[in-house]
């Protein structure tokens, strides 16, 4: 009876950590992510990239505000330079996330960083760290089954986007533009009710919502996003450090 | 169904700018021990990246502060935080704000 229990017990915690638990964990995501990457397909085609060129896009840019710059300024014929400083600073905000992650994949090589910080995105990094709650590391079987569905939809969304963009021509009626800041609305409150850390979270939360607005007069959107996020997240270790 | 060089060219460069601030971090950061503070920051990371998207998605038009021009998203949120607070159910958070939209365009 004992041995049942404790088999059972390991059965569990395999399960918990395995890829084909990572690919669960990121079935909530998909539609959010089904929606953007269409709508992304469907702006690579109006801006007249072939579909290889936007499949291209796909696989190795991986990320749907750098597949919309690219395309929009490829559109308005701006010189390669410009666009891809224009990509890499929309991305340094990945720096944050990819460094918010680290503490939990300290057992493994470089090489398999690499590999799981290659597939990393703003909605990967949200079922990632919500799903760090009590604990100090993270299975990497079960990050690679949540970066390679989300990867795969990615790609499947903008191809679905490249090929049907012609017929669609308002997908806002469906309200499909709303599943991004949904999604980040789910993930925001789930974080802040896991933690337990209430007051502290929502006090920073509403700093960077605040920060954001007010240096969106001087900063472009993503320079925004990436002030408020150290200045919210400074004075919620400030904060913390009084108490 | 061509790939044009200078497209290609785009499509590389800006994979290579995108990749290295994802990489960077796990590599170098999980290789050595984090002091405390540092840990602390790193905590209030998610909530602060987060809260911030959710004010510029809901809040700025075109990256300028638009003094509440999205109301149907404006009004939408209601009902999408109310649901991620109850159900803590991320898909079923998504469904209730594309519905809420939705519904909202149509009526309003």
């Amino acid at each position: 009876m004992q041995e049942n229990i404790q088999l059972h017990k390991q059965d569990v915690n395999i399960r918990e950590d395995s890829f084909l638990q990572g690919v669960k964990d990121c079935i909530p995501t998909l539609l959010g992510y089904l929606s953007i990457g269409f709508a992304a397909g469907v702006v690579g085609n109006t801006s007249g990239l072939s579909i290889v060129e936007i499949t291209l896009m796909s696989l190795l840019i991986y990320a749907g505000s750098a597949q919309f710059i690219v395309s929009g300024m490829i559109a308005s014929h701006g010189s390669p330079a410009s666009i891809i400083l224009t990509v890499f600073i929309v991305n340094l905000r990945h720096l944050l996330l990819s460094a918010a992650l680290s503490p939990y994949f300290s057992r493994l090589t470089p090489v398999k960083t690499l590999l799981i910080g290659s597939l990393l995105t703003d909605e990967t990094f949200g079922v990632a760290i919500n799903k760090t709650t009590n604990k100090n590391h993270l299975s990497e079987k079960w990050m690679h089954g949540l970066n390679i569905t989300a990867y795969l939809n990615w790609i499947v969304a903008t191809l679905a986007g490249a090929f049907l963009g012609q017929w669609i021509t308002n997908p806002e009626k469906f309200g499909l533009d709303f599943a991004l800041p949904a999604m980040f609305i789910g993930l925001l409150v789930i974080q802040i009710v896991s933690r337990g850390k209430f007051t502290k979270d929502i006090v920073v939360a509403i700093s960077a919502v605040v920060i954001v607005l007010g240096t969106s007069f001087f900063l472009s959107g993503s320079m925004a996003i990436i002030a408020a996020t150290v200045i919210a997240a400074t004075l919620g270790m400030v904060v913390e450090k009084w108490k | 169904m061509e790939i044009r060089w200078h497209i290609l060219l785009i499509i590389i460069g800006a994979s290579i700018v995108t990749l290295i601030p994802r990489v960077l971090p796990l590599m170098v950061l999980s290789r050595i021990n984090i002091p405390d503070w540092a840990m602390r920051w790193l905590s209030y990371v998610p909530v602060a990246v987060m809260a911030a998207l959710v004010g510029e998605e809901l809040l700025l038009v075109d990256g300028k502060f638009s003094s509440f021009q999205n109301h149907i998203e404006l009004i939408a949120a209601a009902p999408t935080f109310l649901t991620a607070i109850l159900t803590r159910s991320l898909l079923g958070t998504v469904l209730v704000g594309i519905v809420s939209v939705m519904l909202l365009r149509m009526f309003l």
